[in-house]
């Protein structure tokens, strides 16, 4: 396998004067009556691992299909390392996918799958075999070469299919949910090995996941879809930290969302009058004054303490405890506000909760507060 | 040495059921045990029991009674019990030509049909499988649906469409296509359309049960690997659906090598099948012994396919 040396962090970044490896121009998709992907553009650079965000049925696996080769657009062109794919049948394209059922050949070999690709390149005997050890040995499978798909372990068969995509080096590779079918703890460790081996043969991957966690663990940047439309592109710390939409900050995470109408619009300042407390948020937005605006605030982003005092000031409000909720490693507190709205605060239990007394519960007078840094401001 | 077990807590008492789920219980293993006997019974009674009694014949001479042939046991006066087993009639049928030359013709002629129906019936049954929901009932209604009228009347429609003033040659006579009829009936051409027309669906329906279990995301990724579609069909298509056409093939092929009433009325003198020649020593010769002699010699040929048959369908849900 080729060790790529060159990957880089962010590749959308330095590589910004030269061409998209895939780029995605006006694309649409339509079945009928129901328009699946709806006249979306993206670029996507060499390197990167590309996570496709979205609910069922909003239009990421249309794309990555698109991609393949499996599925003509109605609209719109995709090139893939400058060359437009409209002509170019699934066969001939330098893509290779990893589907979300592996699409495992079920009577041939583990060795027999991966070699599969191989062969339609007429590629030598010697090397043939070689590239098909080398990838078998990279995904820790040399031992059950000889084995069929169905005498293998779900993990195992994620990994034939991993490695079957793979050995034929191709410039793009597209995976489809990669790990739906693993079973929880094995999805987590999976993810961090997919992005190890990502980074070990340095091929582009685009991911199309359901799960926000495995995009925010795996991805370099990512785009949440919904509707076959982008709600938004971004690493995934600018898609947590600075959602642009309540869809986007309510997809990703929880948030709690509120109203409020803006007071004062600084160059590092804004001020937002809301119906409990006045938000101050320190840095700069383009909002205008006495327009209405939503705001978001991320649950393990606010402090909650104990307290009978009123709080005054901004960014912080007076509440009473509705429910509280143990998760062992947090635990979920519902306060409502002055004005009826209920709010999720979520606290690591850092000690265990040994003496009732000290516990927060049901009915406690509480304060919650929050950094000028915390609250995110949504322009839809 | 110290006895632990008087410190050890008494071991709790096993639930006892209840006497009436006991017996529930209890009739219901029987039950269980009844059930699995009765395809074992219906083996024995309708398979086995005539088999061997053919196969006893088959080993008799023809005699002038009633049954025609000899008792294979004898008692002479003494009370000692003799068993004569004759096979003259296998002789006989080794020896002369004529029922060796019906077995090749048999064979060849259920082969051609077999690979015929495999030939038309494939691209069917995969049309079927592929065709959108609102046809796929009707196109496997529509394969069914020839069952609805009786076998015979359906041969003898063919009778008609082939005859030499039949509507076939009408129809191109009265096109101008041909102007003396074509011999088509009474001609192994004829014998050929009925068989293939007939066990068709034997072919189509295995097939389609095949092909339906098929997952389309493999087509999809031997593409994806840079595999042709025609590749791609004889790699990965071709060999997933061995066992429907294994299926489908002993299932047109063991009825159609013993096939009596296609050969005979679309086929009439002219074409010679061992199911024909099996007839009329039955029936017409009266010679019992070496019809079943016949039937014996046929039963052995076609226990060959059907032991492939097992083999593979073993083979198939090992490893699906």
């Amino acid at each position: 396998m080729t060790v790529s040396t060159t990957v880089s962090a962010a590749p959308w970044l330095e590589q910004k004067e030269q061409q998209p490896l895939v780029q995605i121009r006006g694309v649409t998709k339509k079945y009928g009556e129901v328009t699946a992907v709806d006249n979306v553009d993206l670029d996507i650079y060499k390197g990167e691992l590309f996570c496709l965000l979205g609910g069922s049925g909003c239009g990421k696996s249309t794309l990555l299909r698109m991609l393949a080769g499996f599925e003509d657009l109605n609209a719109g062109m995709i090139t893939i390392d400058g060359v437009d794919m409209a002509d170019v049948p699934a066969y001939e394209r330098p893509t290779n996918m990893m589907f979300q059922s592996y699409a495992l050949f079920p009577h041939m070999t583990v060795e027999k799958n991966v070699a599969f690709g191989l062969e339609q390149d007429h590629v030598p005997k010697f090397d043939l075999a070689d590239r098909v050890h080398d990838i078998l040995k990279l995904v820790e499978l040399e031992d059950f070469k000889k084995r069929k798909p169905k005498q293998l372990s779900g993990g195992q068969r994620q990994r034939v299919a991993l490695a079957r995509a793979l050995v034929k080096r191709p410039k793009l590779l597209l995976l489809d949910e990669p790990l739906a079918a693993l079973d929880k703890k094995l999805r987590k460790q999976t993810q961090f090995e997919l992005a190890n081996i990502q980074d070990k043969v340095g091929v582009t991957f685009i991911v199309v996941t359901h799960d926000q966690e495995e995009a925010m663990t795996l991805s370099s940047r990512m785009a949440v879809m919904d509707a076959g439309r982008f709600k938004q592109i971004g690493t995934p710390t600018e898609i947590y930290e600075f959602p642009e939409s309540r869809f986007v900050a309510d997809f990703i995470g929880s948030a709690n969302i509120f109203e409020g109408r803006v007071t004062e619009d600084g160059a590092d300042h804004v001020r937002v009058e809301t119906g409990f407390c006045e938000v101050f948020v320190d840095h700069g937005h383009s909002v205008k004054v006495g327009s209405r605006i939503w705001v978001a605030l991320r649950p393990e982003k606010i402090r909650l303490e104990k307290s009978d005092e009123v709080a005054e000031g901004p960014n912080q409000t007076s509440a009473i405890i509705d429910d509280v909720g143990y998760l062992g490693e947090t635990s979920i507190y519902k306060v409502r506000l002055p004005n009826d709205e209920v709010f999720d605060v979520t606290m690591p239990n850092q000690s265990r909760p040994t003496h009732a007394t000290q516990r927060i519960t049901w009915e406690d007078k509480v304060k919650i507060s929050w950094d000028p840094s915390s609250a995110m401001l949504l322009h839809s | 040495m110290t006895d632990f077990t008087e410190d050890m807590p008494e071991p709790l008492p096993v639930k006892q059921l209840p006497i009436s789920r006991q017996f529930m219980r209890r009739i219901q293993n029987r039950w269980r045990q009844i059930v699995t006997v009765v395809p074992f019974l219906w083996l024995l009674v309708f398979f086995l029991a005539p088999f061997f009694i053919v196969a006893k014949i088959s080993l008799a001479e023809l005699a002038i009674a009633s049954p025609p042939f000899t008792s294979l046991i004898e008692w002479t006066g003494d009370g000692i019990m003799t068993i004569r087993l004759v096979f003259d009639n296998f002789v006989y049928i080794w020896e002369d030509s004529l029922y060796f030359d019906t077995y090749v013709n048999s064979l060849k002629i259920s082969v051609t049909s077999t690979f015929l129906c495999l030939l038309f019936g494939y691209p069917i049954a995969y049309a079927i499988v592929r065709s959108g929901p609102v046809a796929k009932p009707l196109l496997l209604f529509a394969i069914i649906l020839p069952f609805w009228t009786s076998f015979l009347l359906r041969v003898y429609s063919w009778m008609g469409l082939l005859a030499d003033q039949g509507t076939i040659n009408n129809l191109l006579i009265a096109l101008g296509i041909i102007d003396e009829p074509i011999r088509m009936l009474y001609t192994e051409f004829a014998v050929y359309i009925g068989i293939v027309y007939t066990y068709m669906p034997f072919m189509i329906l295995p097939l389609y049960a095949n092909m339906e279990k098929l997952d389309n995301s493999l087509n999809e990724a031997a593409a994806d690997l840079g595999s042709r579609p025609t590749n791609t069909f004889f790699k990965i298509t071709l060999p997933l659906t061995m066992p429907g056409i294994v299926a489908g093939s002993l299932l047109v092929f063991i009825p159609a090598t013993g096939e009596y009433v296609i050969p005979d009325l679309l086929g009439g003198g002219n074409v010679q099948m061992i199911g024909r020649v099996l007839y009329n020593e039955f029936s017409r010769n009266s010679d019992w012994p070496v019809a079943a002699a016949v039937a014996i010699v046929l039963l052995i040929i076609l226990v060959l396919p059907i032991m492939v048959f097992q083999h593979y369908q073993g083979k198939a849900s090992e490893e699906q």
